[in-house]
Order: structure tokens, then sequence, then C-alpha cells
């Protein structure tokens, strides 16, 4: 800790902190942890696919209040004021599946006006919409995007550690294929997850959602041994997985204690070798049993050389590509080609991770930037690779996340990034985590070629 | 009863450094506990219940008497595992696999876990035998004057702590004054033993280089690969060390040529053959045979530490092998000249000759360094390994030579 840090964090330097606007933010919830208060649903005309989707998860919806001109009182000075829930909404979701027109964005001002000074701490809206992909007409798909520029702004708007999320329906997704994408953004599980949209479609095959869903899974998590690979291994281990956490040599020991940890089994690979992918399956068939498959395989493990371009040479260059990205598809190639003992299953998923440097360029990380967009590239057009494959392929792009790795940044630079996001702070290790076991469950099969940002909408690439 | 064997099927330890050095505050118990996660974690056995660990240390603490089952309860392993501690000097290691392999093989368990650690950092202080009688008196007296009189016979002198020393009680002769002398009688020349000093640190900084120790070793302390280990070392570089062991210009022996006192751990992972290709666990090498053999090294007639020479013939014999029949052969690098003194001795004896092609290939204790207990761990788990690269049929020796003038050898076959 600098001298300024060592003064911020005293009581006085707090109290001066707050004058000067930088007040103590909102402690999220997280976990698997439902809203406290009713789930109300709002829906737009054509609907019942969230109403189904709620029933599957068994959350019985509260009804909105709408603000229109019959429903509005009037405060002490005399100032309009919409209606008011006797009780904070946890949450407010929003089927616009429906809404083709411009006039119908109307319906979702009427919906949100009200929660939006009064949702309870770490609230949620969630707006549900049909993909511009799956509308006819110029009006419709425009009205598509013009929904995401809502749900942007209202991420934006929200206080309290509340957010907004918007999922598009792609044709013939039905109320299972999106009640993993609710259950997780109406959970603690999605903290650190807003101003995002993502898509869902049909899945190939069909889970239900489980508290558990990893049980009896084997996932693979590389880059184990600390940080956020850690958070992850332990996130996917407390959802039921038996986890094969891998590292470099050189952090066995960190790797051997967070493996034992969770019960899961440590192996000491450097995933940039050509026989890595062979490895690998050899390690899960040896310890797991010659029946055991990969479910998911985590591509965690990445590195930084940062350098302005202007001082960048090859060696810095061709490292950060080979371990961020030319490693993880080679890993993949032999996954998706090799039916063996060990090897990937035949329904199974497959994450990396992207960066918000990657969406938006940084300063210094040419190389690192290219490597996370690259990531992007792969997970969309693997969808397409993979199609008719019970396989996803899906990235989460972290924002600023609290680690060790981010600690190194000197404080007033830290506390800037920390800050220019709508949550007002840093992201934990375990929002990556959840996120990605997100869209590593079962029931997830319709989330496919999607990158998710978990960065508290982060003003950067936003 | 149906016919039994126990297998080999992987290994862990820590990077061995020298005394005082990266792990010199680190106990014995801390190290075999660090080896024992690392294979844990390798094998995924967290939570399990293993049907025995067996190790031992040489420098032992009397607060460690139960050393390994105390590692064992400081492990990620089920509290229900039980353990044994086990000690035959520097053939500790090697002895506690052939303990596991017995009790597999007679079905008293199918799996258990083998090795050994030592600390030389770690090492007990003893402290003056009229200190320790004197207090032993006083703790017994019960009257004044008798415990006055038990104060009395302590004098300044006896306050000073002995300093640790291995040194064999019955000639009073350290290990390389002993040695010196079996160089001597077998005409071990100084090129010699540095060509195989020189040798092992090539081999191991090759294997290191390879990945060969991936699954082998898991860091300890920050330190990731063992500390003794000189990988640019050179016939020029160990010719210039001058000579520590031995008498006068015929004084051969040097720090280079000789092991150092080291820190380690080293287990290795021993299960029935169908329960591990059952789990899906590879099977690397059969703990085939073993032997001990002993020397009449206080009469001065043989080396103390060539019981090997002892060992290995009888071993060839009951076993229906010669010399010939192996395709590595693990001789521990106690002293440079151990091995070489051995080699001669079997060549005179007529057992054979030692292919030295096949001598060491991944490197042994002069370069890995030698943890005494640990040591019969590191070869154990690096031959199985080998033999299971090598192919099916393949087959080595081991060699490991311990104080008190003894030897224990053994069989492994892919």
């Amino acid at each position: 800790m600098d001298l300024l840090e060592t003064l911020y964090s005293t009581p006085a330097g707090k109290a001066i902190a707050r004058k000067a606007g930088l007040s103590d933010p909102p402690v999220l919830r997280r976990g698997r942890v439902m809203p406290a208060g009713p789930v109300v649903l709002a829906e737009l005309g054509r609907a019942g696919v969230v109403r189904e989707t709620l029933g599957l998860l068994g959350v019985e919806p509260a009804e909105p209040l709408l603000d229109v001109p019959d429903a509005r009182t009037k405060d002490e000075k005399g100032r309009e004021q919409p209606p008011r829930y006797p009780e904070k909404p946890g949450a407010v979701i929003i089927d616009a599946t429906g809404a083709r027109r411009i006039t119908e964005l109307e319906g979702l001002r009427q919906v949100l006006r009200p929660i939006m000074r009064g949702l309870e701490s770490s609230g949620r809206v969630i707006i549900v919409a049909t993909d511009a992909s799956a509308v006819d007409g110029l009006e419709a798909k425009a009205v598509a995007q013009g929904i995401d520029g809502i749900n942007r702004t209202v991420g934006k708007e929200l206080r309290g550690g509340a957010t907004s999320n918007l999922v598009y329906l792609r044709d013939a997704a039905a109320a299972a294929d999106l009640a993993s994408t609710m259950s997780f953004l109406l959970e603690g599980r999605s903290a650190y997850v807003s101003g995002q949209a993502w898509r869902v479609g049909p899945a190939e095959r069909a889970h239900d959602v489980l508290a558990n869903p990893f049980e009896g899974r084997i996932v693979v998590v590389t880059g184990a041994a600390r940080g956020i690979g850690a958070a992850i291994a332990r996130t996917f281990a407390r959802d039921g997985a038996t986890v094969v956490a891998v590292d470099i040599p050189p952090a066995g020991d960190a790797l051997a204690g967070v493996a034992n940890e969770i019960a899961g089994s440590a192996l000491q690979l450097d995933i940039t070798s050509a026989d890595a992918g062979e490895r690998l399956v050899q390690h899960v068939a040896r310890v797991h049993g010659l029946d055991a498959r990969i479910w998911a395989v985590v591509h965690n493990a990445g590195i930084t050389r940062d350098k302005m371009l202007a001082n960048l040479d090859e060696k810095r260059w061709a490292s950060v590509l080979d371990v961020n990205l030319a490693a993880e598809m080679r890993i993949n190639d032999f996954l998706l080609s090799s039916d063996v003992p060990g090897g990937l299953a035949e329904e199974a998923r497959i994450v990396g991770i992207a960066s918000t440097s990657g969406v938006a360029g940084n300063k210094g990380q040419t190389n690192y930037a290219a490597s996370k967009a690259g990531i992007m590239g792969l997970v969309w057009a693997m969808r397409d690779e993979l199609a008719g494959r019970p396989i996803t392929t899906n990235a989460v792009a972290p924002g600023f996340i609290e680690t060790e790795m981010t600690a190194a940044i000197p404080f007033v630079q830290r506390e800037i990034f920390r800050r220019t996001n709508s949550l007002g702070q840093g992201g934990k290790p375990t929002d990556v985590a959840e996120t990605l076991a997100f869209l590593c469950d079962p029931a997830s099969g319709g989330v496919d070629g999607q990158v998710i940002r978990v960065c508290g909408q982060n003003l950067v690439g936003a | 009863m149906t016919s039994r064997t126990a297998v080999v099927v992987g290994g862990n330890r820590t990077p061995f450094v020298k005394a005082g050095g990266r792990f010199a505050d680190a106990s014995a118990q801390d190290l075999l506990t660090s080896a024992l996660d690392g294979l844990i974690a390798r094998f995924g056995l967290a939570g399990q219940e293993v049907g025995e660990v067996v190790a031992g240390a040489v420098l032992k603490h009397t607060r460690d008497f139960n050393l390994t089952r105390e590692a064992v309860l400081g492990s990620a392993l089920s509290d229900h595992t039980p353990a044994c501690d086990l000690q035959q000097a520097c053939g500790t290691g090697l002895e506690a696999v052939v303990y596991t392999s017995n009790k597999i093989r007679l079905g008293q368990m199918d799996v258990g876990i083998a090795g050994g650690v030592d600390s030389a950092s770690d090492a007990p202080l003893v402290v003056t035998e009229r200190l320790r009688r004197a207090m032993l008196a006083l703790s017994r007296a019960k009257s004044l004057p008798d415990k006055l009189t038990a104060l009395s016979s302590i004098r300044p002198a006896d306050l000073a702590p002995v300093p640790p020393a291995v040194v064999e009680p019955r000639t009073g002769l350290s290990m390389g004054e002993s040695q010196a002398l079996t160089t001597a009688k077998w005409g071990v020349t100084r090129e010699e033993q540095d060509e195989l000093a020189l040798a092992s640190h090539q081999n191991l900084a090759a294997a290191w280089d390879e990945g060969f120790f991936d699954d082998l070793v898991t860091p300890y302390l920050k330190v990731s690969r063992d500390g003794i280990l000189r990988p640019e070392t050179s016939m020029e570089a160990l010719g210039k060390l001058r000579t520590v062991f031995g008498k006068g210009d015929d004084a051969t022996m040097t720090a280079g040529n000789s092991t150092a006192l080291t820190d380690g751990a080293a287990l290795v992972l021993v299960a029935e053959e169908e329960y591990a290709k059952g789990r899906g666990w590879p099977v690397w090498a059969k703990v085939v045979d073993a032997q001990v053999a002993a020397v009449d090294y206080t009469t001065g007639n043989e080396g103390l530490l060539m019981a090997p020479a002892r060992a290995i013939p009888t071993l060839l014999e009951r076993n229906g092998l010669t010399l010939a029949d192996f395709d590595f052969y693990e001789f521990h690098e106690a002293f440079a000249s151990t091995v070489l003194a051995t080699l001669k001795a079997l060549e005179e004896r007529g057992i054979g000759t030692v292919d030295r092609s096949k001598l060491n290939v991944r490197g042994s204790s002069l370069a890995a360094g030698h943890p005494f207990a640990a040591t019969g761990g590191r070869i154990v788990a690096t031959l199985a390994k080998m033999l299971h690269e090598h192919g099916p049929g393949s087959r080595g020796l081991v060699s490991i030579c311990a104080a008190g003038g003894q030897g224990v050898v053994a069989i492994l076959e892919a």
C-alpha cells in the first residue's frame, strides 16, 4: 500500500473521500441468492415465454405498477410522482418479446420509471426481447436494437448495486432455453454483470436448471493456481464439479493446494506444449477413470507482457499470442477431434476469457488486445463451426477485477479503474467465475457464441 | 490366494535443495506434508483413505516419533489413513516401498504411499551426555539435597550443544572418511569420479529441460527445480575443486563428486495392479523383488557403503537374472566413488558389467542432492516412469547403500 492508499483507508481519509464524492460503493448481493423483494413481471403485448420461464424456476411473479397519468400521485410540493410499490421489488422483468413498433417502447418506460429509484439494493432489471434476426421489417429490427439503448442507460442510472441486462431470444428459443439465463440474472451470481445483452437460442439438448449442475461432471480449468483461475475452480466445485486444475509446473504447489481444497486433481502442464491436449486427456483418464469425459474446459490461463507498441519486440508479441490464443485453439482442436478416454464428452462446453482490452483496446497492450479480441472472434466463429454438435463456445470479458495482478496498479490509477463503471467498484474473481459457470451450465445449451462482459458496465468499450 | 502384484503408479517429491538454503525454515514434517499434498492433488485423492502411508527420516527429532502420521493429518488425505514410520538409514525410502509392496502383495491393502524425507537444516541438536544424565537425575530426585547434587554435577562446558554429525558409531568415521578408505582400496580415480558427477548433472538437467519431472515434482516454497543441480558444470570446473575426504596426494573426493547435505521429501504411489487398472491409474512398473544385505565394515575388510555388491548377486540369483538383463540401472550416488567401487566389485566378483550408458540416465544424487530417506522415493518414481516410457517388459535395478554398512536393492519391471 502506498501513502495515499494508507491515508485513504483511515476513517478521516474515508470521510474526506466521501465529501469529494467518492462514497463507499454498495456491497453487492453475490452467490446463489435470489432477490429478497418481489419479482415483478411486466408483459408487453404478445408474451408468455418469460412467465413460463419463471414457472420453471418456481418464481411466482408480482404485478407491475405502470407510470400512466392516472396512477401518479402528487408530492408535498405538488410535483407528479410515479406510482410507488408498497414493498421494494427485488427484480423487474420485462417481457418485450412482442415489441415491434417504436410506439411500443413507451411500455418499457412505463414499467421502468417507478422502479428507477425504488428497487432494493442489488436489484435487477431484466429485459427479454426478440432478436433482430427473428423479426421482420425495418421498424421491428430498429426497435430490437432500441431496447438495448434502454438497457444500457438504465444500467447507468440505477443505484445501489442494481443491474440491468437484456436477453435477446433467437427464433425457436423456448422457456427451457431461457431458464438458466433468467436464474443467473436474478441470483447474486450476476452481481457484476450489467448493461449487457446476449442472445439465447434453442439448445441442442435440454437440461433442467439445478443448484448443483456439475454433479458428476469433470471441468478443466487452466491457470487455476491463483487469482481468477482459483476462484473459477472453487465456484465450479461448489456447483458439484470434479475440477481438473491445470497450471504451469512452477505454480504446482499453489495448484495442489487449490485442487486438494476442492477435492479435484492437479495437472502441472504448460498449455503451450505441443502435446498439451493429449496430456490433458491422459490425466483425466488416469485420475478420474477410463470412462471419465470432460464436460467443460475453462481456458483461463493467460499472460500479459505489456509494452507500448513503440517498444514491443517479437518475443513479447509472440508469447502473449501463443499462451492466450494459439494454445487454447490447439487444445480445442485436439479435444474436438479426438474421441478418446478422458477426452471431451459428446455434449460439452468450451469457454474462454476475453477482456475489456480486447473490446476497446488498451495502451501498452497491443499483443494482449490482439489475443483477447481473437478469443472473441474464435467464439463467434466456433458457433458456426460446431453447428449441430451439442457443444457451446462462449467467453467472458472481465473489466476491472480485484486480483493480485490489478493490486499492483498504482493506487490513483487503480481507484479510477475501479470507479469508472456503473457499480462504482471493482469486480471480484468470483464474479468472473460465476459467469463462466453459468455459460457452462448444462441448462445453458441455448447460449452459444456469446461474449459476456463482467465489468460492472465499465465505461471503457461499452 | 490369487496372485497379487504391487505396481508403482506415480510419485511426487519436493525439489531438493542444499541444507541451510531455501527450505532451512521448513521442518521434516512440513516437507513430507508438502510432498504428500502434491501427490494427493496429482491423483485427486483429497478426502480419500489410503491403505497406509509409510515413510521415515534419518535425522529425526524425538517430537517426530509419529512423523508420517502427523504429515497425513496435516495433509488433504482422509484422517482415517494410517501411517507408519520406518527407518533404515539411506535405505529408508526404498525399504518403505518394499514394505508397502509386500503388504499389497499379501492382500493387506490395495494402495499405499511410500517414501521418506530428510531435512539436514532441521537436524536435532543434542545436549552433552553429562548434561543429559544430570537433567534425568534431577527429574528423578525427590529431596532438595538430591536435586542440588544432580545440578552440581553440571559443568559450564556441558551446556554447549553437541553439533550434529553423521558419524558411524563403531568406527568414529564420517561417511566421507569411510568412503575415502573404499575409494583408495578400489583405486577409483579422481577423473572417473568427476566424469560420473558430470554425467549426473547433465542427465538431470536434460530431464528437467524435457519436462520429465512435470509429473514427478511439485514446487515448494517458491523453489521449482533442484537447487544443487549445476547444468553448466564441466570436467574443468569439477577438476578445480579441492579434496575434502581422504588424506594427502591420494585424496580424490571433492564436494563435486560427493553428495551435499540436502533437504527434501519424496513419495511414490504403489497399488495392486488390478486395482490400479480399475482406477485407470498408469501401471508404471511392478515392484518385482528386493534384497537387503550388510557388510562387515567394522573390521575394515569391506567398505562401509559396499553392501549392495553383496545384495545384488543374491537378488539376481533368486530371480534367475544376470546383470545384463536390465534396461536401466539406478545406483544411488552417495559418492561417485561408491557407485564406481560397487561396479568394480561386481565385475571383480564375476557378477557382470553394468552398461554405463544405462546408468542413472535421468541423473542421480550427485546432481539432485541426497536428503537421506527421500532418495529411495526419488529413484523409484524416476525409474518406474522411465521403464513405463521404455515399454512393457523393460527392467530396472535399484541399488542404494546405507549407513551401518547396509544396502537395499530392488528390481522394477514395466
